[in-house]
C-alpha cells in the first residue's frame, strides 16, 4: 500500500510536468494555428541552457531560472514566431509542419555542436539531497516544485485567459481573427504573446524533467510526445481536459513502473519482453488518442497547393539514369574503399528519402517514419531464409509494402497534423518496443546478408555502390511511370483537392493505402539492400526527421530532388572526414534550410534548376564555368589536388559560385552580392570553429551558434522579402536580353539556400 | 442633417480579387458625415468585398481608401478600429465562447474603462445586462446582433459599417435592428449598410448605391430607386414588363 | 416526364442552427433546373446533400426512386451525379488535360483519353491542354470543372455557380452549353446568382429562402411571385 501511495506520488509529479509541457503547446496553438513540433525542443534548449548558467557559470538558481525562463524561452518563442513561422500564415499544413518539424531538427543538432555528450555533467535538481515526507513517503524537492509549479500555471493560465485583457484577446483570436481584429485586436501581436509564453512553459517542464532524465537531447525532446498525448486528450482546446490528460499520463507511467517490479507482472508477452512498455506508455497513449478522433470530414476549400508539381519527362530520367550509372562507374573507381563505403551510405538515404516522393511529393502525405520501414526491411532480410536470395529480398518488399498498408488503415481517416504525428508515434513504438527486443536484434545488432547475384560480388564496396546507383536508377524510373500512369495521377489529385476526387468517385482510403504501401516498399529497399551489421540506432525515429526534411528541401515532387537531399545527407559524413568539424554545421544545416520553406514551396532543386538557367543563356558565364571546371579536372589529373579535395572543390564551383557568375560578371558590388560572400567566409570560418575553442568550448560553441543563426536568418530574410526590382540590364550589355533582374534575383535567392 | 462635402469614408477607383477572380471593378464609393448609405444588390454582386477592402480585411488589387480625409490604404484593419470604424461582419458580430460581458470587454481602450462600456451598451439593449455572464453563442440571433452593434458602438464611432444584417434573422427582428440603426445615425454617426433586402434598408437610407457584377451600377437619393430598377437588378425581369 | 432526383423532407442541423428545414422539390429527366434563393438559403448544402458530402439530419433523397441516403459520396458518381463547385475544386497542379482524364479514369469508360479529349473540345479548352490547372483564369477555370464533371458521364449534373467570374461571353458560351447538354439527355441542377441566365435557361426554378422551398415555377413564374420578389427585396415595411 505505501508502495502504491509512493508511486501515486511520482505519477503525480510526472504528470505535472507533462502538464506544464502541454498546456504550452495548447496556448500556442489555439492563438496561432501551428503544431508545435519542436515544444519539446525548445524545452530541450532551455534545460541545457540553465545548466549551463546554473551549473557551468554556477549562477545561483532564481537568477538562472529568470535568465532561461522569463529572457531566454520568450525571446527564443519570439523568434520562431517571428522569423521562421510569420511568412507561413498561407502556407499549407504540410509547410506550416515541415517549418517546425525542422526547427526541431536544428535544435537538436545546436544542442549536439554546443553541449557535446562528453562535456555534460550531472544535472542537479531544485534541493536536490533534501526530501519531504509526503504522507510517509520521501519525495524529492524537484518533484514537489514541479506539482506546486503545475498547480500555479494552471491557476495563472485561467487568470490570464479569463481575467486579462491579454487573456480575453487570444480567447476572440481563437473564436474569430478577422472579428477579433475589426475590434482592434492586434492577431500577430496576441501569436507573438502566446508563443513567448507557450516557449517558457516548455522551459520550465525541460528544466524540470531534465532533473528527472538528465541531459539527454533525445528523451528531453520526445517530452512533445508526452505534451500532444495529453493535449489531444484535450482535444487540443481544453486546457482542463489537458491537465487531466497529462495526470492520467503520468500516473499509468508510474504505476506501469510499480507494476513492472511486481512478481505477476509478465516479462514477456508471446516470448516479446515487455521492458520497454514504460518508455512508450506516452506513445502508446497518444496512438489510442488519435485512433479515437472521429473521421476526418470532407472540407471544401482547402489550402491551395502552391507547389509546382512538374510531370517528369522520358527523355530526361533516362538521361539522368544513364548520367547516374556512369557517374557512378566513374566515381567509385577514385574513391578509396573507406570513402567508397560513405557512398554507399549517401545512396541508402537517397533511397529512403526517394520512397517518400510517391507518399508526400505525389500523394501529399507526410510520413515521420520512412527509416522505421526501411529498419523493418533489414530485419526481415536478416531474418529470412536463402542468406541474401533475391527471391527474399522480393518477399521483404512484398511484407514492408503491406505492412506500410495496414499500418496506415487506421491512421487514414485522419489528415494533415493528426496524420503525421499518428506515422510518428508508429515509429516511436516500433523503435521502442520491436527493435529494441533482443530477438530482433541480437545484442543490439543485426546482420543483413549481401544480395546474392550470380557473377556479381556485392559484399565489395564498389559493386555494391555500383549496384545501389542501379537500384535507385531502377525505383526512379518506376516513380517515373507511376507519376505518369493513372495511379499517379490519382495520387496528385488527392492531394490536390481529395473533395472533388471523392465526388468523381475516388476511394480515398484506398489511394492513401496504396501510397503508403509504395513508399513502404521503397523505404524497405534501403533497409534490406543495406548489408552489414546494422543497429536499431540507424532507424530511431530522430533520423528520420532529416530523411523528411531533406526529401522536402530537395523539392519532393521530384526523384532528382530526392536523390539531391539523399546525397547531402549521406556526404554529410564524408565532409566530417575532410573538416571533422564541417559536421556540426551540416548537423543544423538541414534544419536551417527546412526553415527557409515557407519561401520556397518548390523546393531546392528547382531552384537551383533555375539558378542555372540565366548561366546557359550568357555565353561568357558558360565559358567561365565549363573552363573552371576543367581546370580542376586538369589538377586533379596533375595530382595537385586530391580526389576529395576536388570533390569539395567542384561542389563549391558548382553550386556556390557557377549560378552567380552572370551576377558577379555583369553586376557587381550590389549589397547582395556582399551578404553571399559574408555568409561563405562566415561557414568557411566556423567550420574551423573546434580547434579554436578548445579554450573556451561551451561559450565559443555558443556564440559560434548564434553567429550561424542570424548569418543564415538574415540569408532567409532576405529570401523572403523579394529585392527591390533592379533597372533591368541595359541593352549594350552581352547576351542579357534574355533574362531579367527577376530571374537574378531568383538565382541569388537559389545560391543563399544552397548554402 | 446631412453636411454635404464632408466625406467621411472614400473609395476611390477599387478593384479586387480572391486569387485569380477578379470581383470589383473600379468601384467608388462615398460616404458624406452623418449619412446613411445603403449598398444594395443581389448576390454575388461584390457588396460584402466591398465591405472587406473598407475595413481593410482585404487589400484591393487598385484604389485607396481614406477616412475622414486620411488616406488609409493598406493600413491592418485594427488600425482602422483605433480610428474609429466599426465594422460588423456578414453573420454573427460576436466571440461565441466568450460570455456577452467578455465580448463587451473587446471594446475597453485607453481611456475607455469596462464600465463605460457596459453602461453605453446596457443603455442601449438592457436586455444584454440580463443576459452578462452567459456565452455570447447561446443568445438568440437577434440579441447576438444586438450585442455586436451595442459593442461596436460603445467605441463612438465615426462610420458604422453594417455586413447583412438580415441573414438568417426573422423579418420581425430584422426590422426591430434597423429601427436601431435608425436611432444611431440620429446621433450623427455614418452609416454604411449592406444589405441584401433592398426594401428593408432604402426606408432609412439617405443615399443608395445599387451594385452587380462587382460594378456600381446606381449611385444616387434613396428615393430614387424604384421597385422596376431593384426587381431588374436582382431577378433580371426586364423592365418592360412592369 | 419523370422526376430522376426527388428531394424529400430534408432537414440538416449545423449546432442549433437549422440549415435546410424540410426541402422537398424534384427534377425532372432531361430539364435544366434552377435553384435560387438569397445569400445563406441553403443551395450549397443542399447540393452537399445530394452528393454525399454530408448526411441529412433527416429527409430522403431518391435517385431514380430509390433511396441514396446511405450511399458513400465516392459511390454516388458510379450512380450518375456530377458536381462542380462554387469555391473551385480543382487538382490545381495537374495539367488541364489530366484534370478531365482523373475523372475519366475514375469512372472507369473505354479509351479515358479519347473522352478527356471530347470534353475538353465540348468545353472549348482543347487548345490549353498542357497548361497546368491552377494557372488558369476563372472563367476558363470554371469551364474545366464542368468538362470534369462530364468525364464521368453524369445523368444528374450538379452545377454550382458556374457563371461566377465569367465574362459575358464566356456566360454565353455557358449558356449554349447547358442547352447542349440538356439535349444530350443530361439533366441539370443549377444554382446560380446569374439571373439573366437562369431565367433563360432554365425549365424549371425552385426558390429557396431559410432553409425551405418558398416557390417552384417557370422563369416566368418565379420572376412574378410576390413572395419570391419579398424574399429577395425584403418585406415591404
Amino acid at each position: 500500500m505505501q508502495q502504491l501511495v509512493a508511486y501515486t506520488v511520482i505519477g503525480l509529479t510526472t504528470g505535472a510536468i507533462y502538464a506544464l509541457a502541454s498546456s504550452g503547446l495548447v496556448v500556442t496553438y489555439v492563438t496561432s494555428g501551428v503544431f508545435n513540433i519542436a515544444h519539446g525542443a525548445i524545452g530541450m534548449i532551455a534545460a541545457f541552457c540553465y545548466w549551463q548558467v546554473r551549473f557551468e557559470w554556477g549562477w545561483p538558481a532564481p537568477a538562472a531560472l529568470i535568465a532561461i525562463l522569463g529572457v531566454l524561452c520568450p525571446v527564443l518563442g519570439l523568434a520562431i514566431d517571428r522569423v521562421a513561422l510569420r511568412g507561413l500564415a498561407q502556407a499549407t499544413e504540410v509547410t506550416r509542419l515541415t517549418a517546425t518539424v525542422a526547427l526541431m531538427a536544428a535544435f537538436i543538432g545546436v544542442a549536439a555542436w554546443v553541449w557535446p555528450p562528453e562535456n555534460r555533467q550531472p544535472f542537479r535538481g531544485f534541493f536536490e539531497g533534501n526530501n519531504v515526507s509526503v504522507v510517509g513517503v520521501n519525495v524529492g524537492w524537484n518533484k514537489i516544485i514541479a506539482l506546486i509549479a503545475a498547480v500555479a500555471v494552471a491557476l495563472g493560465l485561467r487568470v490570464l485567459l479569463y481575467g486579462t485583457r491579454l487573456g480575453i484577446q487570444m480567447r476572440a483570436v481563437v473564436d474569430n481573427r478577422n472579428l477579433a481584429e475589426l475590434n482592434g485586436a492586434r492577431p500577430a501581436r496576441i501569436a507573438s504573446a502566446s508563443w513567448a509564453l507557450g516557449a517558457s512553459l516548455a522551459g520550465l517542464a525541460g528544466v524540470l524533467l531534465a532533473a528527472e532524465v538528465q541531459l539527454n537531447i533525445v528523451p528531453l525532446t520526445l517530452l512533445v510526445i508526452n505534451a500532444y498525448a495529453a493535449a489531444i486528450f484535450g482535444r487540443l482546446k481544453s486546457l482542463p481536459l489537458t491537465f487531466l490528460g497529462a495526470m492520467a499520463l503520468g500516473l499509468s507511467e508510474a504505476y506501469l513502473l510499480w507494476g513492472q517490479g511486481q512478481s505477476w507482472f509478465p516479462e514477456t508477452i508471446g516470448g516479446f519482453s515487455t521492458s520497454g512498455l514504460r518508455q512508450a506508455t506516452p506513445t502508446i497513449f497518444l496512438f489510442i488518442l488519435l485512433m479515437l478522433l472521429p473521421q476526418a470530414k470532407l472540407r471544401a476549400g482547402a489550402a491551395r497547393v502552391r507547389e509546382r508539381s512538374v510531370i517528369p519527362q522520358w527523355n530526361t530520367a533516362i538521361l539522368g539514369v544513364v548520367v547516374l550509372i556512369i557517374g557512378s562507374v566513374a566515381v567509385t573507381g577514385m574513391l578509396t574503399r573507406s570513402n567508397t563505403i560513405y557512398m554507399i551510405q549517401a545512396l541508402i538515404m537517397a533511397l529512403a528519402v526517394v520512397s517518400l516522393v510517391p507518399l508526400t511529393g505525389y500523394a501529399g502525405l507526410v510520413s515521420l517514419a520512412p527509416l522505421t520501414f526501411a529498419g523493418i526491411g533489414a530485419v526481415l532480410m536478416s531474418k529470412m531464409p536463402g542468406d541474401g536470395n533475391v527471391l527474399s529480398l522480393i518477399a521483404v518488399v512484398l511484407i514492408v509494402a503491406s505492412i506500410g498498408a495496414l499500418v496506415a488503415l487506421p491512421a487514414l481517416r485522419l489528415e494533415g497534423i493528426y496524420l503525421a504525428l499518428a506515422t510518428g508515434a508508429f515509429a516511436l513504438l516500433v523503435s521502442i518496443l520491436v527493435f529494441n527486443q533482443g530477438k530482433i536484434f541480437a545484442n543490439g545488432v543485426a546482420e543483413v546478408p549481401p544480395l546474392r547475384i550470380p557473377g556479381v560480388h556485392l559484399s565489395q564496396p564498389r559493386p555494391k555502390a555500383i549496384f545501389l546507383s542501379i537500384t535507385f536508377a531502377v525505383v526512379g524510373l518506376g516513380l517515373v511511370a507511376l507519376r505518369r500512369s493513372a495511379l499517379g495521377r490519382r495520387f496528385v489529385a488527392m492531394k490536390d483537392s481529395p473533395l472533388a476526387g471523392a465526388t468523381l468517385g475516388m476511394n480515398l482510403v484506398r489511394t492513401k493505402a496504396m501510397a503508403f504501401a509504395i513508399s513502404a516498399a521503397i523505404a524497405s529497399l534501403a533497409g534490406a539492400l543495406d548489408a552489414g551489421k546494422v543497429a536499431p540506432d540507424n532507424y530511431a525515429f530522430d533520423r528520420s526527421l532529416p530523411i523528411l526534411l531533406l526529401a522536402i528541401v530537395g523539392g519532393i515532387g521530384s526523384i532528382g530532388g530526392a536523390f539531391f537531399g539523399g546525397m547531402l545527407l549521406g556526404l554529410n559524413t564524408v565532409l566530417a572526414s575532410i573538416v571533422p568539424s564541417i559536421s556540426n554545421i551540416t548537423r543544423v544545416t538541414p534544419g536551417l534550410i527546412g526553415l527557409s520553406m515557407g519561401r520556397n514551396p518548390n523546393g531546392t532543386s528547382h531552384q537551383i534548376a533555375t539558378a542555372f538557367r540565366p548561366v546557359t543563356r550568357h555565353p561568357l558565364s558558360l565559358v567561365i564555368a565549363l573552363s573552371g571546371a576543367g581546370t580542376l579536372w586538369l589538377l586533379v589529373v596533375l595530382d595537385v589536388v586530391s580526389h576529395w579535395g576536388f570533390f569539395a572543390a567542384l561542389v563549391v564551383w558548382g553550386l556556390g559560385i557557377v549560378p552567380n557568375l552572370p551576377m558577379l560578371t555583369i553586376i557587381s558590388g550590389r549589397p547582395r552580392t556582399l551578404c553571399l560572400s559574408i555568409a561563405a567566409v562566415g561557414m568557411g570560418v566556423a567550420s574551423f570553429f573546434d580547434d579554436v575553442f578548445d579554450a573556451a568550448p561551451t561559450g565559443g560553441r555558443l556564440l559560434a551558434v548564434i553567429i550561424l543563426f542570424v548569418v543564415v536568418g538574415n540569408a532567409i530574410r532576405r529570401v523572403h522579402t523579394p529585392a527591390e526590382p533592379t533597372s533591368t540590364s541595359s541593352p549594350d550589355l552581352v547576351g542579357l536580353t534574355a533574362f531579367t533582374a527577376q530571374e537574378l534575383s531568383k538565382s541569388d535567392r537559389a545560391i543563399k539556400v544552397v548554402l | 442633417m446631412t453636411t454635404p462635402h464632408e466625406p467621411i469614408l472614400e473609395l476611390k477607383n477599387i478593384s479586387a480579387s480572391y486569387d485569380a477572380i477578379s470581383v470589383l471593378h473600379d468601384v467608388n464609393i462615398t460616404v458624406q458625415r452623418g449619412e446613411v448609405v445603403a449598398l444594395l444588390g443581389p448576390n454575388g454582386a461584390g457588396k460584402s468585398t466591398v465591405l472587406k477592402v473598407a475595413s481593410a480585411l482585404m487589400r484591393p488589387t487598385r484604389g485607396s481608401i481614406s477616412i475622414a480625409g486620411l488616406d488609409l490604404t493598406g493600413a491592418a484593419a485594427s488600425e482602422l478600429a483605433r480610428l474609429g470604424v466599426c465594422t460588423i461582419p456578414e453573420g454573427r458580430g460576436v466571440f461565441p465562447n466568450l460570455t456577452v460581458h467578455e465580448n463587451l470587454q473587446m471594446a475597453v481602450r485607453k481611456g475607455l474603462p469596462i464600465s463605460v462600456v457596459q453602461d453605453r451598451a446596457f443603455a442601449r439593449f438592457p436586455i444584454l445586462a440580463e443576459r452578462r455572464t452567459q456565452l455570447a453563442g447561446t443568445l438568440s440571433g437577434g440579441q447576438q446582433q444586438m450585442l455586436s452593434l451595442a459593442r461596436g458602438l460603445a467605441t463612438e464611432p465615426v462610420l458604422l459599417m453594417l455586413d447583412e444584417m438580415s441573414m438568417g434573422l426573422a423579418p420581425l427582428v430584422v426590422a426591430d435592428l434597423y429601427e436601431q440603426v435608425k436611432v444611431i445615425a440620429a446621433e450623427g454617426v455614418s452609416v454604411l449598410v449592406v444589405e441584401q433586402f433592398a426594401r428593408t434598408v432604402l426606408g432609412i437610407a439617405d443615399t443608395a448605391v445599387v451594385m452587380s457584377h462587382g460594378r456600381v451600377r446606381f449611385a444616387g437619393n434613396a428615393r430614387e430607386v424604384d421597385e422596376a430598377t431593384l426587381s431588374s437588378a436582382y431577378l433580371g425581369t426586364k423592365e418592360a414588363d412592369e | 416526364m419523370t422526376a430522376l432526383l426527388e428531394v424529400r423532407s430534408v432537414a440538416v442541423r449545423f449546432g442549433g442552427v437549422m440549415a435546410l428545414s424540410g426541402v422537398d422539390l424534384d427534377v425532372q429527366e432531361a430539364t435544366i433546373t434552377g435553384l435560387i434563393g438569397p445569400n445563406g438559403a441553403g443551395k450549397t448544402t443542399l447540393f452537399n446533400v445530394i452528393c454525399g458530402i454530408r448526411q441529412p439530419t433527416s429527409g430522403v433523397i431518391m435517385l431514380d426512386d430509390i433511396e441514396i441516403n446511405r450511399i458513400a459520396t465516392q459511390k454516388r458518381s458510379a450512380l450518375g451525379i456530377g458536381r462542380t463547385f462554387q469555391r473551385l475544386e480543382l487538382f490545381t497542379t495537374l495539367s488541364v488535360f489530366d484534370n478531365v482524364l482523373v475523372a475519366a479514369e475514375l469512372a472507369g469508360v473505354n479509351d479515358p483519353r479519347a473522352v478527356a479529349h471530347e470534353q475538353l473540345l465540348l468545353l472549348g479548352l482543347a487548345d490549353r491542354a498542357d497548361i497546368i490547372a491552377g494557372e488558369l483564369p476563372t472563367g476558363s477555370a470554371r469551364l474545366l470543372e464542368v468538362a470534369r464533371a462530364l468525364a464521368s458521364h453524369p445523368r444528374l449534373l450538379l452545377l454550382d455557380e458556374p457563371a461566377s467570374g465569367l465574362d459575358d461571353a464566356e456566360t454565353q458560351q455557358l449558356s449554349v452549353l447547358l442547352r447542349q447538354l440538356k439535349s444530350l439527355g443530361i439533366t441539370v441542377l443549377l444554382v446560380e446568382h446569374d439571373m439573366s441566365l437562369i431565367m433563360s435557361v432554365c425549365d424549371q426554378i425552385h426558390v429557396l429562402n431559410l432553409g425551405s422551398v418558398i416557390a417552384s415555377g417557370t422563369p416566368d413564374q418565379i420572376q412574378h411571385n410576390p413572395e419570391v420578389i419579398d424574399a429577395y427585396l425584403g418585406a415591404v415595411r
